[in-house]
């Protein structure tokens, strides 16, 4: 990214385009030097080989702002990565009514980590009812529950699946719900880091997830496998070449 | 307050198939909405009857469905031609029943004599048929489908102790295929992912999930086409989006109820009427279900859907 260096990262997006991905995340971590100019050359560099919306991954509202301008609609409507109790994020969802685009909301405030999953939704609730004061409609709201390590925070996994359960009964339709899955695995080694992820987002499905912020081919057999399990998908002994 | 009618909107649509040249094609498929759900969305063609013909004559068939047909049925050609002059047919299907090994076991270059004399004889679609003998079906239809050659007709029945030859070939000489299974939704799935992945673009694609008459299953058969329509529309299930056929005559055709006599059976009325009655009843269930291509026999049968197909769109 540094050295705007299109070539990996085209690479990789066309990949996961491949794999099946709905979305490309485009994180470029806080950028708080010439993050605009980052942001607009992430955008486009991806969306020149992939047909599909971004998710604009970063703390910085102006790179947001400067994705946003340049992001592509036909391909969908973009993602806004994230807002969050902490008032410094509030701003966020002005640019997600002014763009008209979706935008996660993290279940946290300034105050630190959420306790468990009741926390979780009690923040989920204020970031919902300030969602609709910002003009944005729930329905392009994404509840991110913050999925925590599992070699530091055990007891937050099943908290988490928890929590996705809480967050779709705060409205009717249900809310929509994301995660940044392989934070589940983040320490642990890496031969299990596809395990971790693979099974957690089982559970995750199975509670009705929305949407993750993942690597697509890692995940693929699993999204085929727990769809026809769930019945979502008809099952035929190929299902997973399909 | 006025009245809105509540609308489902679908996420998958099932492809629409073409066959016939030039200007003696006939369309059937390509709606996004549940059969006759024409309020919803895109319901582009209607169903299609096409006539049921055989390369030998129907000596097997009951006396009721033999007579409309008594002038005619002993040579394929000039029973083509009458079912597209006078009885109008809108397709036509040539059952090679004949080269069964237990009925006249007639040579694939028989069977491929006949295609090409009834296809120089008539103008409308023709779906060209094995006896339904697996192994001698691949030899059959490979040679029917060379006869046939870019006349953009279908062939069938691809199965699953079949399939292979009889894709090639459909792949070779442009036709379009019919896959079937036997009653079993997942085993159809399953079918329809072999026979693309061999190459055949899953448009040339026609469903047939297995017949079966009132009262003998059709009961079964109606749940199987549902269940493959809702994936096809609801789950958008790109394998599964092919339209559905009903082989209804010879299904009918050969149940009690459409050939017992009066004299036996005084309670049950008319044969004849019973047996029109029997066919035109199995095709209607079958085109609620989803079928949008049906193979019928009796002429008065074919008649009566056609008006229920008028009355609906």
């Amino acid at each position: 990214m540094l050295n705007r260096d299109k070539g990996p990262i085209q690479d990789i997006a066309t990949t996961q385009w491949k794999a099946g991905a709905g979305m490309i995340d485009a994180n470029i971590g806080p950028a708080e030097d010439s993050g605009e100019s980052l942001m607009e050359w992430m955008v486009t560099t991806i969306q020149e080989v992939v047909p599909l919306p971004i998710c604009l991954d970063t703390t910085n509202y102006s790179a947001i702002e400067a994705g946003l301008k340049v992001h592509n609609n036909e391909w969908g409507s973009p993602l806004i990565n994230s807002t969050s109790n902490d008032p410094e994020r509030f701003p966020m969802l002005e640019l997600a009514a002014k763009y008209n685009t979706l935008i996660i909301g993290l279940t946290v405030g300034k105050g630190g980590l959420p306790a468990d999953a009741e926390e979780r939704a009690a923040i989920a609730a204020e970031i919902m009812a300030r969602t609709m004061e910002y003009g944005v409609p729930l329905e392009d709201l994404y509840l991110d529950p913050l999925v925590l390590q599992i070699a530091t925070s055990q007891d937050h996994a099943l908290k988490v699946i928890k929590a996705i359960r809480m967050f779709q009964e705060l409205n009717d339709p249900p809310m929509k719900t994301v995660v940044g899955l392989s934070n589940i695995s983040n320490g642990c080694p890496k031969q299990l880091r596809p395990i971790l992820n693979n099974y957690f987002f089982s559970l995750l499905m199975y509670e009705g997830l929305t949407a993750a912020i993942a690597d697509p081919q890692e995940l693929a057999p699993t999204v085929k496998t727990i769809n026809v399990i769930l019945g979502k998908a008809l099952y035929a002994h190929s299902y997973l070449e399909m | 307050m006025a009245f809105t009618l509540p609308k489902e909107a679908y996420t998958g649509k099932v492809y629409s198939v073409t066959i016939g040249t030039d200007d003696n094609t006939v369309a059937f498929g390509g709606e996004n909405v549940l059969p006759f759900h024409i309020f919803e969305g895109v319901v582009p063609n209607r169903p299609v009857i096409a006539y049921e013909i055989q390369d030998v004559p129907p000596d097997d068939w009951p006396e009721n469905i033999q007579k409309p047909f008594e002038t005619v049925s002993n040579d394929p050609v000039t029973w083509a031609k009458f079912c597209q002059d006078v009885l109008k047919a809108k397709a036509i299907t040539l059952r090679l029943k004949g080269t069964h090994p237990d009925r006249q076991n007639r040579s694939p270059e028989d069977a491929a004599k006949t295609v090409k004399d009834v296809l120089s004889a008539i103008n409308v679609p023709l779906i060209i048929l094995g006896s339904n003998h697996t192994e001698k079906d691949a030899a059959v239809l490979v040679a029917a489908a060379e006869a046939a050659k870019d006349k953009n007709c279908i062939i069938g029945k691809a199965q699953e102790a079949n399939y292979k030859t009889i894709v090639a070939a459909a792949i070779a000489n442009n036709h379009k295929l019919i896959a079937m299974s036997e009653l079993d939704v997942n085993l159809s799935k399953q079918l329809n992912i072999l026979i693309t992945q061999m190459g055949l673009d899953r448009e040339k694609l026609i469903i047939d999930p297995m017949c079966s008459a009132l009262g003998y299953g059709l009961e079964y058969t109606y749940s199987v086409v549902e269940r493959i329509r809702v994936a096809a529309l609801v789950q958008n299930d790109l394998t599964m989006q092919a339209p559905m056929l009903g082989d209804i005559g010879m299904y009918v055709w050969k149940v009690k109820e459409t050939q017992a006599s009066e004299m036996d059976m005084p309670q049950w009325g008319s044969t004849e009427e019973r047996g029109i009655t029997w066919e035109a009843v199995t095709a209607i269930a079958l085109l609620l279900a989803g079928a949008e291509l049906l193979i019928m026999r009796h002429p008065r049968a074919v008649g009566s859907i056609e008006r229920v197909i008028e009355e609906l769109y």
